[in-house]
Parts: structure tokens; C-alpha cells; sequence
């Protein structure tokens, strides 16, 4: 079954077409990674979905209710959790003021959602970086801190889908890899459904167990991950790895 | 001695009023980067309710409470009606809007309530205490407002420090997008920034007409010098326009008292030009974080 899909979805910024008739299905519990270049249209697709931008065509489903053009303001209610790309960290804000406002989202949620981060201290449990500097404000993280505190912070809304957008931006290897297993490991044990987009496929796709290539705005490419990885003439074509 | 500490005291006094009318000014552009310039006119028609309502017999506390009513009202529908509309156009058509309200407000206002003079009674005293053979320019009432202006204060702080809702004004102020993004109603808090500020504002209105006498332009001065500490304090930090009221306050009275009253406005723009020069976002500016 799908937690969100997205059919026929076109989105245009004046004559530019940023998204062109976009199909994409992302299954419960799994990881659906959406791979493209610079300008695929990879972070409209994740916008349009959680209605900053409005779409000139197509529909959005998510659990079985037409999300189009609905607010975003209500999209943390109806169970989606967006990390925007560049992360969103409130700089001025501390740590914990920032995981509260994640908190605050959790409060019109039902309480059986399962999830694995329900309070502050299971944030700081996940991520003790986060703990040790909970009154510090947030500008004084370093990349990967702040990758961690949108994380917990997504998570804290207790979301059945998670939208992330370029986690890997910026972040050394060791700490992408970092993250994206403990991406993998909460989806694992948690039933936590994600949608990701990186352009960093080779990490996207060790984790993803779908892959959706985008290019010039449209869909390219469906594939189970492992056919993706596996396929050297996809591969070389589409994600240049 | 005498002339220095009650030339001192006079300082802080006008200051702490300056202070609140700056902190209603903050209030607003620090969510929405507009400079409400009806803000004055807004506080000055809310002390005529106040005055209708004394004048009605309803005690001093009744009226200053109804006015502060009035004023988170006004300030509401002010941005509901007027503000909203123009949001996502030019800046310069909000600019105008609330300048075209400040000039129709206090016209509404000579034609509701006539322009001519009208004392203003205070609920305490307006004699200055005496220490031994000192003649202090401290009154009850000059208590009464400091007193005032430091439980607005503190109330505003408690709401932005300590409350939920006070969080989400704080997180909708410095990134809408993602506010909204985590459920913020971004939305509803303009609404409630632009009350706040009115009733701020309206708290500043009735302090300086307590004791006093009001008239539909009786807050031009207190308009002006609140524009200058709220920019002096970096126009987006609430302490900043504290801090901003209580130098221009202590400096208008140094100026007037040592050297000419005629001259004070002179010092209120020597200090502006002075804070801007070494610090050009104001004192507290908070957009330095923002670039990090
Ligand atoms: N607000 C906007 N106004 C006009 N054009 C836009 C806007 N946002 C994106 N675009 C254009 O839409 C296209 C898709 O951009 P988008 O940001 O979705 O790409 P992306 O896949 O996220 O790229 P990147 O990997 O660089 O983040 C690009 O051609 C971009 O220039
Ligand atoms: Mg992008």
C-alpha cells in the first residue's frame, strides 16, 4: 500500500515547468530515494507535496485524502514531517526551543502512531550532541548537528511520512553515512515511511529500497534500488556513478 | 545636585514611556519587517476611549483596561482589513497604507472627540516627593508608570520565553517557511502580533496623557522619539527599544536641562546618527545571527 502518491503532477514557476506529469508511489515502510541532477525538480517535488508551492495539474494523496493545495500549516497534523533542503535549522532559536516546535506538531497527532521519537529525551538519547547543548543556540551547531536536530525535530511531530531533501548537502562521508543508516535503522524498527531526494545516489540508494530518477522535471526511471545499483548501463546514464 | 538627579529621574520616566511605544513599534516589525506608522494614532484614539470612559464615571483602572482592549481590537482589524490585502504587492503600498491611517485616525479622532485640549487625570498623585530639603521630580505618578511600562515588560517577556505561543511568534518571526512547515499558523500570529502591538502601544498612549492633557496630535513627540530608540535598539529586538527609550529619555533630559529644550530633538538625532555610525543594525540587532 502507498502512504503518499502523487499522480499526473505538474508545477510550473511562471514559464519555467519545474515538474512535467510526475508519478510516484511511496510504499509504507519503506524508503523511496528521488535521484537527480542540479534543477531535476527534486526539492519542487517535495515542496509542491507539502504545499509551499502550488501545482498547476495533477493530485496528492496521502493516506487515502486528496492533500492538493491543501496548507502546509496542516500537513503536520495529517502525518507528514518535511526537512527542507538547506535544513531549516531556526538559527536564532536554541536546540530544544527548535525540538519543541517539532514537539508542539505531535500534540493533534493520534497517540497510537507509532514513533521513535516521542519526547525531548528520546531525542537526546538518539542524538547526545543534541543533549550536551540543548541551550545553546542553534546557529552554533556544526552541519551535521544541524542535520541531526531537524531529524529529531521531524520526528518529534511523530510522522508517518518524511519528506527529506539533500540530507547529504554539505555533510563529510562519514557523517552522511551516519545518517542515512540511522535513516535506514528508523524505518526499520518504526514503520517510519520516507520520501528522500539526493543528488548523491551511490548513498541514496545503499539505504532506498525504491529509486525514482528525475530529470528536466520529469520521471525517468522507477526501479527497485538493487536493479539500480546493479544496472551499470542505469547507472552511467542517469546517476553518474 | 538636585537639578542632576531630578534632570536624571525626568529622564527615566519620559524613557520607560518611550520604551513602551518603541516595544509596539518592534512588536510589528519584527515579524512582519513593516514599520506600522499608524501605531501612534492607533494609541492616541484608544486614550479617548479611556477619556469617555472616565468621563462616563467608570473608574481610572476600568478605562485604562477598555482601552487596552480597544487597542488589541483595532490593532487586529487594522491588519486584517488594511494589511492583508496589500500583503504580497509592493512593501511601499503597506508604507503608505499606514501612514494614510495615521493622518484618517487622528482626523476620525478631532471629529469624534473635538481637537481642543482635555486634561487627562491621573488615579495618583502628580506632587513630586520631598527627601529632607529635596524637591524630587519623582511623583506618584511617575511611579505609576515606571511600575507600568516594567510589568508590560515583563509580561512580554514571560510570553516570548516561557509559553508556547510566545515560541511560535518568536519561530514565525525569524523563518515563516519553516515555521509553517512544523504546523505554525503563521497567519493567525500576524493577526495577534499587530493586537499586541496595539495594546502595547495603547499602554503607551495613556501613560504619557496620565497627569496630563491629550488632544488628537498630543503623541507626535512620543511617535517621533519612539521611532528613534526602536531603530537606536535595532528596530527587531523588544530589548533593544527598552534600552533605546531609556538613552534617548536620560538624554532628552540631559539636553533639556543643560543646555536649551529647544535642542532636544537636535540630541535625539546626534545619539541616532552616533548608535548607527558604530553599530549600523541598531544596538540589538538580531540579523547578524541570521547570516551565520
Ligand atoms: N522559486 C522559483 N522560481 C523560479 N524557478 C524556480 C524556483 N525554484 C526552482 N526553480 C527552477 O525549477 C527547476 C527545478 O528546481 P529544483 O530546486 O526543484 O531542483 P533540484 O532538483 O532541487 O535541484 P538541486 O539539486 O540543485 O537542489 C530549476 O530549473 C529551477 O531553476
Ligand atoms: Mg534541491
Amino acid at each position: 500500500m502507498s502512504v503518499l502518491e502523487i499522480k499526473n503532477l505538474t508545477t510550473t514557476y511562471g514559464p519555467v515547468k519545474a515538474l512535467d506529469s510526475v508519478d510516484v508511489a511511496v510504499e509504507t515502510g519503506q524508503i523511496t530515494a528521488v535521484l537527480g541532477a542540479n534543477g531535476a525538480g527534486k526539492t519542487s517535488l517535495l515542496r509542491t507535496v507539502s504545499g509551499l508551492v502550488k501545482p498547476t495539474a495533477g493530485t496528492i494523496t496521502l493516506d487515502g485524502t486528496d492533500i492538493t493545495g491543501k496548507p502546509t500549516e496542516s500537513m503536520v497534523h495529517r502525518g507528514m514531517a518535511h526537512v527542507p533542503e538547506g535544513r531549516g535549522v531556526i538559527a536564532e532559536l536554541t536546540i530544544e526551543e527548535n525540538l519543541r516546535l517539532g514537539m508542539r506538531g505531535a500534540a493533534k497527532r493520534p497517540t497510537d502512531t507509532p514513533a521513535p521519537v516521542r519526547t525531548l529525551d528520546d531525542a537526546y538519547q538518539l542524538f547526545p550532541v543534541l543533549g550536551d547543548r540543548r541551550n545553546a543556540q542553534a546557529h552554533t551547531l556544526s552541519g551535521g548537528e544541524r542535520q541531526m536536530l531537524v531529524i529529531a525535530r521531524a520526528l518529534l511531530a511523530r510522522p508517518t511520512l518524511l519528506l527529506l531533501d539533500e540530507p547529504s548537502l554539505g555533510l563529510a562521508p562519514r557523517i552522511v553515512a551516519q545518517i542515512f543508516n540511522l535513516v535506514r535503522a528508523l524505518v526499520n524498527d518504526s514503520g517510519l515511511t520516507v520520501l528522500l531526494v539526493e543528488q548523491n545516489a551511490r548513498s541514496a540508494l545503499s539505504i532506498a529500497h525504491t529509486g525514482v530518477v528525475l530529470n528536466l522535471g520529469k520521471v525517468v526511471v522507477t526501479e527497485s534500488a538493487e536493479v539500480l545499483q546493479n544496472d551499470a548501463t542505469l547507472r552511467h546514464s542517469y546517476l553518474g556513478f | 545636585m538636585q537639578h542632576f538627579i531630578n534632570v536624571l529621574l525626568n529622564g527615566i520616566t519620559q524613557g520607560i514611556v518611550i520604551a513602551a511605544f518603541a516595544l509596539a513599534l518592534v512588536l510589528i516589525f519584527r515579524s512582519t519587517r513593516i514599520v506600522n506608522f499608524a501605531q501612534g494614532s492607533q494609541a492616541m484614539f484608544t486614550t479617548y476611549i479611556a477619556l469617555t470612559l472616565m468621563n462616563n464615571d467608570f473608574p481610572y483602572w476600568v478605562a485604562f483596561l477598555g482601552a487596552l482592549a480597544a487597542g488589541f481590537i483595532i490593532g487586529a482589524v487594522l491588519e486584517r482589513v488594511v494589511i492583508r490585502p496589500l500583503e504580497g504587492g509592493m512593501e511601499l503600498n503597506i508604507v503608505i497604507a499606514t501612514l494614510g491611517l495615521y493622518v484618517a485616525i487622528q482626523a476620525l479622532a478631532a471629529i469624534l472627540f473635538g481637537s481642543d485640549y482635555k486634561s487627562f487625570s491621573s488615579p495618583v498623585g502628580v506632587q513630586g516627593f520631598q527627601v529632607g530639603d529635596l524637591n524630587l521630580a519623582l511623583t506618584p505618578t511617575s511611579i505609576f508608570v515606571i511600575c507600568t511600562v516594567g510589568v508590560v515588560v515583563v509580561g512580554l517577556t514571560l510570553l516570548f520565553q516561557k509559553t508556547q505561543l510566545g515560541l511560535t511568534m518568536r519561530a514565525a518571526a525569524f523563518d515563516g517557511e519553516v515555521s509553517r512547515i512544523l504546523g505554525v499558523r503563521v497567519s493567525h500570529l500576524l493577526t495577534f502580533g499587530w493586537a499586541l502591538a496595539g495594546l502595547v502601544g495603547s499602554v503607551a498612549g495613556i501613560l504619557v496623557a496620565t497627569g496630563s492633557f491629550i488632544y488628537p496630535s498630543y503623541m507626535e513627540s512620543l511617535i517621533a522619539f519612539g521611532f528613534i530608540a526602536a531603530v537606536i535598539g535595532g528596530l527587531d529586538s523588544p530589548i533593544g527599544a527598552v534600552v533605546g527609550g531609556l538613552i534617548l529619555g536620560i538624554v532628552n533630559s540631559l539636553v533639556s536641562g543643560y543646555l536649551a529644550p529647544g535642542l532636544v530633538t537636535i540630541g535625539a538625532f546626534v545619539v541616532l546618527i552616533a548608535v548607527l555610525l558604530l553599530k549600523p543594525g541598531g544596538l540589538f540587532s538580531s540579523t547578524q545571527a541570521r547570516r551565520v
